[in-house]
């Protein structure tokens, strides 16, 4: 049986994440397309931790016997490696737009610059 | 030259960082190869003057507002050839490693309606006189085995970076070109995209200042990469170009 004051810590620790969470979107600082990952993680931490006879039962079936809390650090890290993975491919599509934006200025500049030289000339 | 006729609009591409001390040069050799072939040189935030160089010695200058690397760098001069309608480019170093008095060489298979790619290769015959260092030649030859192997069609040399290419490669190298060590995966998705690939014997200068941005982190980097780059290639669907043209 998990030891009732890791529920505790657990229950707390989750509900604390879902809530700094939700006030990173209040606040703008935080878009609920990134959040809903984050949000997904605490509210699976939060039902693990305060419904324990889940817990044990799960820890049942993944054969883990002697300390269900260990199901619990199991998720938490799936669900940073799930984070961590969207987080790259966010960045690779950050990444291609950047060097996309980059060359369309190059070619944007190089325009332009011929457009008024052009206009230049003609006027004088 | 009588060549530009047939080729049509004719642009070179030249990426460029922070090679102010031979840009000049480059730029006004191709010039003397043919005085009609418009010189693009595209600056990739160099640390130095290259940019206001190449202008003076009469290229145009596409300068990107951050560094993206050779690859994007590339690419650029592929969009402005698409964007100006050129139906010709060629594509060199901007280190003077690629001899412009190869350009002929280069550009005669276009010439003819035989290729829409045609690659500066250092190994075609195997009497070169190009000898790069063990490592790296071990690395060329190992590329060129892999992209010959998924590629369908024996290729000699995936990484000189020295080509030509038609309207149909234009097009498809302004869409589709990879950012960073490009020139292997771009020889792939070429072939799988159909294009008729062209290989001619080239000499190839040695670096005459500066050293190789190729470092040996970065070619542990540069093997990984491209090696992963090419399987993936390999698994994607490339949409086949139209072969019959002009
Ligand atoms: N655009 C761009 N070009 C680069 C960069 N680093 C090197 N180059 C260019 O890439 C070409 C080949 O580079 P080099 O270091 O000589 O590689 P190597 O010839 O394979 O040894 C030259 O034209 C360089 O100016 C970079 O960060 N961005
Ligand atoms: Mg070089």
């Amino acid at each position: 049986m998990t030891p009732l004051r890791i529920s505790i810590v657990g229950v707390v620790a989750s509900a604390l994440l879902i809530l700094i969470v939700l006030e990173l979107i209040r606040g703008r600082r935080l878009k609920e397309r990134y959040a809903l990952l984050w949000l997904a993680t605490g509210a699976v931490l939060l039902v693990l931790s305060a419904w324990r006879e889940a817990l044990n039962t799960i820890a049942g079936w993944l054969g883990v016997t002697g300390y269900p809390p260990a199901v619990l650090f199991a998720v938490a890290t799936l669900f940073i490696l799930l984070v961590l993975l969207h987080y790259s491919t966010v960045l690779s599509k950050l990444t291609d737009e950047n060097v996309e934006l980059a060359q369309r200025i190059a070619l944007l500049e190089e325009r332009v610059s011929r457009a008024l030289r052009a206009s230049n000339t003609t006027k004088l | 030259m009588t060549a530009s006729k047939s080729l049509g609009r004719l642009v070179a591409v030249i990426p460029a960082f922070d090679e102010s001390e031979v840009i000049g040069k480059v730029v006004d050799e191709i010039r003397a190869f043919d005085a009609s072939v418009d010189i693009v040189v595209i600056d990739d935030a160099s640390t130095d003057d290259t940019a206001e160089i190449a202008e003076s010695h009469g290229a145009i200058v596409l300068r990107l507002p951050h560094n993206v690397g050779i690859g994007g760098a590339v690419q650029t001069g592929f969009k402005f050839a698409l964007a100006e309608n050129y139906d010709t480019a060629v594509r060199l170093d901007g280190d003077g490693q690629h001899d412009a008095s190869e350009l002929e060489k280069l550009l005669a298979p276009l010439e003819r309606g035989e290729a829409d790619l045609v690659i500066g290769s250092r190994f075609v015959d195997p009497g070169g006189t190009y000898r790069p260092p063990l490592a790296r030649r071990i690395g060329i030859r190992v590329f060129a085995r892999l992209v010959s192997l998924l590629g369908g069609q024996r290729v000699t040399d995936t990484t000189s970076g020295f080509l030509a290419l038609d309207r149909i490669g234009i097009e498809l190298f302004a869409a589709e070109y990879p950012h960073d060590y490009p020139e292997v995966e771009a020889t792939l998705v070429a072939l799988r995209s159909g294009l008729r690939l062209a290989q001619v014997q080239v000499r190839m200068r040695e670096r005459e200042t500066g050293s190789s941005s190729i470092t040996f982190v970065r070619s542990l980097y540069y093997v990984a990469k491209v090696t992963l780059a090419l399987l993936v290639a390999s698994l994607r669907r490339y949409p086949r170009l139209e072969t019959a043209r002009r």
